[in-house]
Parts: structure tokens; C-alpha cells; sequence
């Protein structure tokens, strides 16, 4: 094989990556058919959204197989590059090796180039690898991302959302999908506005995934018990950063607190449980 | 009218060939300094590149006929990436590279009636000094393990022979001070005026986070030879 790929004609696959595995390692490429539906583990709630000085990307950690936990700690949110990130929800297995492929292909580019792809040829390559996952997704593979970076042309963040045939729709403010995503940007719908700062994106964001964990059970929220929280990447000019774990842990007691405040004390919604005399037990 | 020619002949032709065709080319200075590698070339291009990133750890550097390096250049990345992604980034390695493009070398230069007209240099920046890689590929695919300094290309041995003398003994330079020699060394073998301009610069530094590799820009160039 590896005399083969040197000598390779430069004109052969180009700078792409995913038809040089066609070329020169089809069995690595996704299988072209599945047959019958598959039950695997599935990831559940992302979002995305815009801030005055970039983007925000979150995901809980929770992946489901049917009514059952499948993992509590998975990653949802990939670096793509330095600029870009790409947050998965469905299938988990055909997702993560899709953002794989999409990595090696984005670094690929850039070294057989030597200049980085656009944001705008970033997101159609990620369109096309969708549109050639479709078959698996007619079997019950779907893979839905959503794609947010920075523009360095335009000096702004950008979100992409995805449909299963490989449609791209640009998103002007947010955008979550997943199990949870309709609670996510309802509770992104009351608490978005234009031009946020980071800090204020990564709370209202957190908010959200929060929104979503109490309302769809396939969405994971802060586990407390076990020390788990989703994930926040944020996009700007200088380029992607995790926001650390502890920030994060913060402002989801700081949310937990502010939301009790907000519920009526335990005493007065305990609906209680009353024996057959009437009397409380 | 049928003709002989011996192997050794043949083969002689085809090295003297190949070694004209290189130095024609202009050349490029390789150093381990303290973080890593340095790689140093007399470039008046500011696109077309003598030395470039191939994997996280792994750079590489051509000298002679620009088409042919550079074929080198791209089969070397769409090998490791293929190999990185098929197995783990972490089995992707120096050796099994400079293997596979000595290979290829070898069967072109015996193989086909114009060998190329290229000298290679893969090297990777380990953990520390000591476990840094760089092994220097020949027109005809012989393949030598380097430590220390490498110069390839036109200019090569009166540069080999400066730097035999001014390359420390023991224990590898700074950055700056590697530049300045790497600078002072290249300019000490030309007798044309050479820009700072025309200076192609990169590390492999083993402070970064997983890509290693990195282009100087002009202005750090210039603020780093003082």
C-alpha cells in the first residue's frame, strides 16, 4: 500500500481525503447499505449559537438505547479544526466516525494545500458526507450535526444546520436538534438576544441544555452525584476553547439554586398520599 | 543496432544525473535546537514551500526539482493520514515514513529512465532531544539517520564543512541562536545579497499542542536575527 499512495498521480484524489480513502482504502469508507433497523446507542441534545464575538457550542453527555442509558460521559462536541466545531445527535457510532473522517479531511486539505479551507467549503464538505451517509439513514442510522465556526472572511460566527439528505440551512442566531432539541431553543427563543457577550452565550446555553435535560428523557443533565457536566466550546477570532469544567460546574449550581428559588416550597406541591380513612399519612 | 551498457555505468550515469540536477537547486539547513527541529531554506517564494508539516510530529523538507519533491511531499501526507486514521496518530512514525519514500526512490532510480532530481529530509521532533528523529533520503533511496545539523541541496558540502566547525559539540542552541547560525551559514556560501525575505523558516516545536509544525513569518525571522 504505502508505495502505492507516493507515487500516487497528484492529480488523482486531490487534496480530498475521502476520495483518497475511496481510492486507496475503500473498506475504511461507510458502508455503501445496512439491512434491518439497528438499535444503537444514540446521542441526544446539541445546540449552537451566536455571540458578538463568535460562537458557542454545547451537548450533554448523555448517549440512550432505546429507554436505556447507553453512556453517561460521551462527547458531543468536536473540534473540527482550529476554527470550526461540529456537535453530533443520533446514531452515535456512524456520527463520531463521521466527524473523524471530517477532521482528518479538514487537516488533510490544509497540509496538501497549505492554506485552510473556507468556513462556506467546510460546511458543504460536511453536507456531502451526510448526503453519503443516506442509506444508513434510511435503515435508522441518522446522522443530524450541526456545524459552527468562526468566519475569518467575514469576522463572525456561523451555524449550519443539517437535514438528513445533506441539506445545509444557515442558522442567523441558534439552532439545537437532537431528542431534546425542540425544549432547547424554546428555551433559547426567550432567553436570546443579538449580540451577547461569550459569557452570557455559554450561561443562556447551559440554560438551555438544562431546559431540555428536564424535559426529554433522553437528554442528560448536570449529574451531580457522579460529577458529570455537558460540554461548552466556544469559537472566536482566536480560536476554539473548551470552557473549563469548573466554570461550567459553576453556573449550573449557580442555575440550580436560582431555579429552586423560583419552585414553591416542598411542603405546599407535596401532593401526599392519603390512607383510606382520608387521613394523611 | 543492438548496444550494451554495464549496470555500473548505467547506474553511475543516472547518480551523476540526479546529483547535478540537486545542485542546481538552492539549499536548506536542518538543526535540532532546544524545543525541537529547525528547518532553514533559501526561498524566494513565499507559496511554494521547501518545508512542510506532514503529521502531528512530522516534517519534511525537499531540495531539488520542485514537481518532484513535491509529489514526494503529498504521497508522504496521504500515507500517514491514511495510516493515522485507519489505526491511532500515535502509529503513524518517522521510520516507517522515510521507509516508504526510500522505497519509492529506490524503485524509480533503478526502475526508470530518469531517476528523480530530489534529496528529502523527514524528521520528527520527539519528547526530548535525545529522542528526536531525522533521516536524510538520496536521489537513489539510501536512507541516513541524522542527529545534530543536516545540510542538503546545491550547497551542501561547503555548508556541511562551516557547519562541522560552528555547530555546538555538545548539547543543542537556543532558537535565536540556531537561527543566526543557520542565517550566517547560508549567506556564508552565496555570493548574492540574500533578504531576509527570502528566508523560509519552520519549526517543529515540542511545546505545542498536538500540531507540532509552524511557519515563522518574516517580522518573527527578522526579530529573532536582531
Amino acid at each position: 500500500m504505502s508505495r502505492d499512495l507516493i507515487r500516487l498521480p497528484v492529480f488523482g484524489p486531490g487534496a480530498s481525503f475521502s476520495e483518497l480513502l475511496r481510492v486507496a482504502a475503500s473498506d475504511l469508507t461507510p458502508p455503501p447499505e445496512v439491512t434491518g433497523a439497528l438499535a444503537v446507542p444514540e446521542g441526544t441534545t446539541v445546540l449552537a449559537l451566536r455571540h458578538a464575538e463568535g460562537v458557542i457550542v454545547a451537548g450533554d453527555r448523555r448517549a440512550t438505547e432505546g429507554l436505556q442509558i447507553a453512556h453517561r460521559t460521551i462527547e458531543k462536541v468536536f473540534a473540527a479544526d482550529d476554527m470550526s466545531a461540529v456537535a453530533i445527535a443520533g446514531a452515535a457510532g456512524p456520527a463520531v466516525e463521521m466527524v473523524r473522517l471530517f477532521q482528518t479531511e479538514l487537516e488533510h486539505y490544509e497540509k496538501v494545500e497549505g492554506e485552510r479551507l473556507t468556513l462556506e467549503g467546510k460546511a458543504n464538505k460536511l453536507s456531502q458526507m451526510i448526503r453519503a451517509n443516506l442509506p444508513a439513514a434510511m435503515q435508522g442510522l441518522v446522522v443530524v450535526p450541526i456545524f459552527a465556526g468562526y468566519d475569518e472572511a467575514r469576522s463572525a460566527g456561523r451555524i449550519f444546520k443539517y437535514d438528513v439528505t445533506g441539506g445545509r440551512y444557515e442558522e442567523d442566531d441558534y439552532h439545537a436538534t437532537g431528542s431534546g432539541g425542540k425544549d432547547a431553543r424554546s428555551s433559547l427563543k426567550k432567553r436570546y438576544r443579538y449580540n451577547l457577550t461569550r459569557d452570557q452565550a455559554v450561561k443562556i446555553g447551559i440554560e438551555a441544555l438544562f431546559d431540555a435535560a428536564d424535559e426529554d428523557v433522553g437528554t442528560g443533565g448536570p449529574d451531580l452525584m457522579r460529577d458529570i457536566f455537558p460540554t461548552v466550546s466556544a469559537i472566536t477570532a482566536e480560536g476554539i476553547a473548551e470552557i473549563p469544567e469548573d466554570d461550567i460546574r459553576r453556573l449550573f449550581n449557580e442555575l440550580i439554586s436560582e431555579r429552586s428559588e423560583q419552585m414553591l416550597p416542598p411542603e405546599t406541591h407535596a401532593v401526599g398520599v392519603r390512607g383510606p380513612g382520608g387521613e394523611q399519612q | 543496432m543492438p548496444y550494451y551498457v554495464s549496470p555500473e555505468q548505467l547506474m553511475r550515469d543516472k547518480a551523476d544525473y540526479a546529483r547535478k540536477g540537486i545542485a542546481r537547486g538552492k539549499s536548506i539547513i536542518v538543526f535540532e535546537y532546544a524545543d525541537g527541529i529547525l528547518f532553514l531554506a533559501e526561498n524566494p517564494s513565499a507559496t511554494l514551500h521547501k518545508v512542510s508539516e506532514i503529521y502531528d510530529r512530522i516534517g519534511f523538507a525537499g531540495v531539488g526539482k520542485f514537481n518532484e519533491y513535491e509529489q514526494l511531499r503529498i504521497g508522504g501526507i496521504r500515507l500517514v493520514d491514511v495510516k493515522g486514521f485507519s489505526y491511532s496518530r500515535a502509529d503513524v512514525t518517522a521510520k516507517s515514513l522515510a521507509n516508504a519514500y526510500s522505497q519509492s526512490l529506490g524503485t524509480i532510480f533503478t526502475s526508470e529512465v530518469k531517476p528523480y532530481e530530489c534529496e528529502i529530509l523527514v524528521a520528527a521532533v520527539g519528547e526530548s532531544t535525545g529522542t528526536n528523529e531525522i533521516f536524510h533520503i538520496l536521489y537513489d533511496g539510501s536512507v541516513t539517520d541524522k542527529r545534530g545539523w543536516v545540510a542538503m541541496g546545491g550547497q551542501a558540502e561547503s555548508l556541511g564543512s562551516i557547519l562541522q566547525d560552528k555547530y555546538p559539540g555538545e548539547g543543542v542552541p537556543d532558537l535565536p541562536t540556531a537561527v543566526k547560525l543557520g542565517d550566517e551559514t547560508l549567506r556564508s556560501v552565496e555570493e548574492r545579497p540574500m533578504p531576509a525575505e527570502n528566508l523560509e523558516v519552520a519549526v517543529l516545536d515540542r511545546t505545542r499542542a498536538r500540531r507540532k509544525f509552524r511557519r515563522l513569518t518574516d517580522a518573527e525571522t527578522k526579530s529573532l536575527l536582531g
